[in-house]
């Protein structure tokens, strides 16, 4: 099994992917150049965090546009498993690979966070290894979290058990006083209809070692790489 | 024949450009002829007092350069080795460019210092910053803070190195100079790492990097080389940052210094080409013959003067193997770089110019980068005898102790300063164990991430923790002994996490060196510094010197502001301030004695500037520090703390409240001093710590303590909802964690936001 990380120029949290994957779970990796467009023999393909293009113009406007995304939604339309974190989160929503928009977060300000947020779909392949409902302790890092989408898109999301993860209480109490950025109704994560592009604004690659405070997001790869198994 | 010699150049020329007579005099020796415009730009720029350090370089020679671990220094910067591993970290100024322009100024300042690293050879894996504002009362402090954070946050968040500490203070001293230090630390492996040097004839000279501009033309020799005057504007001399660029060039250069084709490289900073010109020239004992027609541009019609005073950012000077251009060159256009060979390596010892063939400057390296040096006059200001003495019958004791802890834990100075600190991204990277809000940053240095230890095996346990720190007020009030203090503090914030203390960067912020009493303060803080890091057996590595911050009111308070790195044997054995579990015991380090002067508690109760700086007594510091740190290493301590601004109070507060996930009460009914409880709670004693511990490990603690002849106290333990701090019998302090935490937590953001 193999993963691929993308690498846009201004991603930063690449490395920190790439390690995890390679040190962490001790899966196979490589990183993949933004021109490049060979996937093949890859099993997921992880868009990273980070400020590709600088954020220049808006988050993830210009990153689509590099020729690895048509290979990608070529990847995911085969059934591929995608995973976009943070400003990958960003990229997938601007290359329609996910529904919705990202807003600046409600204060205007950065925020770096630990939060808590509740796993609403753990049917799913990235979230196979969490029991239904569980709160996971996990950091966010970006400039435009705060996620919106119109009513009928929102109601579909909620239609088809896409909303994966919602930030809530260190109880899981999901309320609007625990949402850092002014996400529509909490939403965390999102998953697109077919199940296998996964889009979030936490970050699992920084809470996957106990050393650093939390191992809550290391499930999600392993969930991964349990489901590639099967 | 002076007469003769301003009869080639007007007088009005060269001051503009920042030179004296004398200096404009010593320009002709050295040349024997008039310069071209373009020679006396590049003089005015490196020997201004940012690049040249006239003034301070005498004083310099007394910081130590060696210390208990292997040092390193650069050009640009300096480190230490451990287990085959290369930590090479700087701090610098970035005060007047921030006064005038706040984001772009902060914003360049931190991406100046990253270049300075990574040029290195070194990867950046952590940004520290001293910051220093006038009253927030004011509005247009305010929009500095503001504006400071956001441009740390822009280019940090950005650039994709974790902000992970740093310090914050208030002064009215600094009302129209604000004080803006950026601190980087790198990792590399020995082997890797670079100078800032050319040599080799024929080797190639290439520019890399963003395209030069016109921006930032002066930046080191107008605006940071004198002191703010009366409605002036400067903010052209201002550059601006893009730190998506660096990002790039960052990637771009630690793949070329991979290829081993690289000969030396240096960061177009301060002075831009002109001092990458001829400080990799002299640097190297060679001399270099260059182009500016190959240079890249982004505006039309550059004189060649604009050209080699420019200071637009993110571009740097590399000199390559002769035949390994294209390789190089190919690894920056991969990054969308530009990548342009602008001339050789010679062996004439001299810098040429040319534009368009044609010669424009043709100076020796040595004479170039070698800067006069002055040894300026110095004397004691006499308000010190004034203000050195405080009588302690005259100040009236608050008796409501409870009232004047929550106003300190308010205090702009002493109060929570996650507003700050959540806008940065402090956990990119994933190294950062401990977070901001902590006595130190401490961060992980996974031997798979950075090519291994000497030892060898799957990682290092070692970690390595930074912290920034100085009390300008102990440094106004006894610049020798509040520069001691400083060095101590930092250390002392070191040990409280767990580490050794290693190594130190400063940077030195101080008046106009030409006035005898602020280079008084300046030549007393550097041999406080020096006498301090001897003491510790701890090298100053890297540094610099920023003078002139006046505002027209008054100069800033003396402010050499402390980095240091600590070294922790075991990552396992972290540790960090906050209480952990009811019913620990709460031990103090150290003793409080009758240190009101120079205090927080003066300042913000009373409103006075006064005393003298805390007592210091570096053996018994050494004392507290070496049992907490075998205490630690022994994995006795659940929790250690500093006592400093706000003393004994602020700090158990601190304790109390500082996890917001799990705070812990305390009740500390052991203290029994003859003294009075403002004195007590508020003190700065220097040389104490707060430790907590599980019940049956104290005798093992007190062991320890006596061992290295450390004063040792169980105070209380800690438990409930309450701080309750006790005297003898007579209850001081009794306050919920709610109303604690409601002034410590929420203060900075309603100051700011209102």
């Amino acid at each position: 099994m193999k993963f691929g990380v993308v690498v846009f120029p201004g991603s930063n949290c690449d490395q920190d992917c790439f390690y995890v994957i390679k040190d962490v779970l001790r899966q196979s990796v490589k990183y993949i150049w933004h021109k490049d467009t060979d996937l093949d023999g890859l099993d997921c393909v992880i868009l990273p965090g980070g400020f590709s293009y600088g954020d220049y113009l808006r988050t993830g406007a210009i990153a689509r546009f590099s020729p690895v995304m048509k290979s990608i939604a070529d990847f995911a339309e085969k059934g591929g498993t995608v995973i976009g974190i943070c400003n990958g989160f960003q990229i997938l929503l601007e290359a329609g690979l996910l529904p919705g928009v990202m807003l600046r977060n409600r204060d205007l300000h950065f925020i770096c966070s630990y939060v808590y947020i509740k796993t609403e779909n753990n049917d799913t392949r990235f979230t196979g290894l969490y029991n239904a409902g569980q709160i996971l302790k996990i950091p966010i890092a970006h400039n435009e979290g705060n996620y919106y989408i119109d009513a009928a898109g929102l109601k579909e999301l909620r239609d088809n058990n896409q909303i994966v993860f919602r930030y809530c209480s260190a109880t899981g109490e999901v309320d609007d006083q625990f949402n850092p950025n002014g996400a529509l109704d909490n939403i965390a994560g999102i998953i697109n209809k077919k199940g296998n592009v996964l889009g979030m604004m936490p970050h699992p690659e920084r809470s996957a070692e106990k050393e650093l405070g939390s191992e809550d997001g290391y499930f999600i790869f392993q969930s991964i790489v349990k489901w590639l198994k099967i | 024949m002076a007469k003769d010699i301003k009869n080639m150049v007007k007088p009005d020329v060269y001051h503009s450009l920042g030179l004296s007579d004398k200096e404009y005099q010593n320009i002709t020796k050295i040349l024997k002829r008039k310069p071209t415009n373009t020679e006396l730009a590049m003089f005015s720029v490196e020997w201004s007092e940012h690049c040249g350090y006239l003034c301070s370089r005498k004083w310099l020679k007394l910081l130590p350069k060696t210390g208990k671990y292997k040092t390193l220094i650069g050009e640009d910067s300096g480190g230490i080795i451990i287990d085959g591993l290369a930590i090479i970290f700087k701090m610098e100024s970035h005060n007047h460019p921030s006064q005038i322009e706040p984001k772009q100024g902060a914003a360049t300042g931190v991406g100046g210092i990253i270049r300075d690293i990574f040029t290195a050879g070194a990867r950046p894996i952590a940004s520290l910053n001293s910051l220093r504002f006038g009253s927030l009362s004011q509005v247009y402090n305010k929009y500095l803070l503001s504006g400071v954070v956001n441009g740390i946050q822009f280019y940090g968040n950005c650039v994709g190195v974790p902000t992970v500490g740093g310090e914050i203070y208030f002064d009215e001293s600094y009302s129209g100079n604000c004080l803006v230090n950026a601190m980087c630390i790198g990792i590399a492996k020995k082997e890797k790492l670079m100078r800032a040097r050319a040599s080799g004839k024929g080797n190639a000279i290439m520019y890399v990097g963003s395209s030069t501009g016109r921006d930032g033309i002066g930046g080191c020799s107008i605006l940071a080389s004198h002191e703010f005057k009366e409605g002036e504007e400067k903010r052209p001399t201002v550059q601006i940052g893009d730190p998506f660029t660096e990002k790039c060039l960052i990637e771009a250069t630690l793949e070329a210094i991979n290829t081993g084709y690289l000969v030396g490289i240096k960061d177009m900073g301060a002075a831009g080409l002109t001092c990458c010109t001829g400080e990799m020239a002299s640097a190297g004992n060679s001399g270099m013959d260059v182009e500016l027609r190959a240079v890249p541009r982004r505006e039309e019609n550059m004189e060649p003067w604009e050209i080699m005073m420019s200071e637009s950012q993110e571009r740097m000077l590399v000199c390559v193997k002769k035949g390994k251009e294209e390789q190089i060159k190919k690894i920056f256009l991969k990054w969308d770089l530009n990548a342009s060979v602008i001339g050789r390596v010679t062996e004439d010892g001299l810098v040429t110019i040319r534009d368009n063939g044609k010669i424009v400057a043709q100076i020796n390296a040595h004479s170039l980068t070698k800067a006069p040096i002055y040894d300026m006059p110095y004397r004691k200001p006499r308000y010190l005898r004034k203000l050195n003495k405080l009588k302690l019958s005259k100040i009236p004791d608050s008796k409501d102790y409870n009232k004047v802890l929550l106003k300190l834990l308010a205090a702009p100075s002493i109060t929570n300063k996650a507003w700050v600190y959540q806008q940065y991204d402090h956990m990119v990277q994933t190294n950062t164990v401990v977070l901001p809000g902590s006595d130190a940053a401490v961060l992980r240095l996974p031997a798979t991430k950075y090519g291994g230890s000497a030892s060898g095996g799957k990682g290092t346990n070692k970690a390595i923790a930074a912290t920034c720190d100085c009390n300008s007020r102990y440094c106004f009030l006894n610049p020798y002994r509040g520069a001691q203090i400083a060095v101590a503090e930092a250390a002392r914030n070191l040990v409280c996490c767990g580490a050794h203390p290693a190594a130190v960067t400063d940077c030195l912020n101080f008046g106009n060196p030409k006035k005898p009493e602020s280079f008084w303060q300046f030549k007393n803080c550097v041999e406080g510094i020096a006498d301090a890091c001897k003491s510790f057996n701890v090298a100053v590595v890297s540094g610099n010197v920023s003078f002139y911050n006046e505002s027209p009111k008054s100069a800033i308070n003396p402010t050499p502001a402390i980095g240091m790195i600590g070294i922790l044997n075991d990552i396992n054995k972290a540790c960090s301030q906050n209480f952990k579990q009811e019913g620990d015991a709460i031990i103090l380090l150290g003793y409080c004695r009758q240190d009101l002067g120079a205090s927080e508690y003066l300042k913000e109760i009373h409103n006075l500037t006064k005393g003298d700086a805390p007592q210091l007594d570096l053996k018994l510091e050494q004392a507290v520090q070496k049992t907490c740190l075998e205490a630690i290493e022994k994995g006795l301590v659940n929790s250690a703390h500093d006592c400093s601004e706000g003393g004994l109070a602020v700090a158990l507060a601190e304790c109390c409240i500082s996890n917001n996930d799990k705070v812990i009460g305390a009740n500390v009914n052991k203290l029994n001093y003859d003294m009075r409880g403002d004195v007590l709670l508020f003190g700065e004693s220097q040389s104490r710590i707060i430790l907590s511990c599980n019940k049956d490990s104290v005798g093992k603690l007190r062991k320890i303590a006596l061992e290295f002849k450390a004063p040792f106290y169980v105070i209380g333990k800690t438990g409930g909802r309450v701080l309750r701090i006790l005297n003898d019998t007579e209850e001081l302090i009794y306050l919920s964690l709610e109303d604690l935490n409601e002034e410590w937590s929420g203060s900075l953001k309603k100051k700011i936001e209102g």
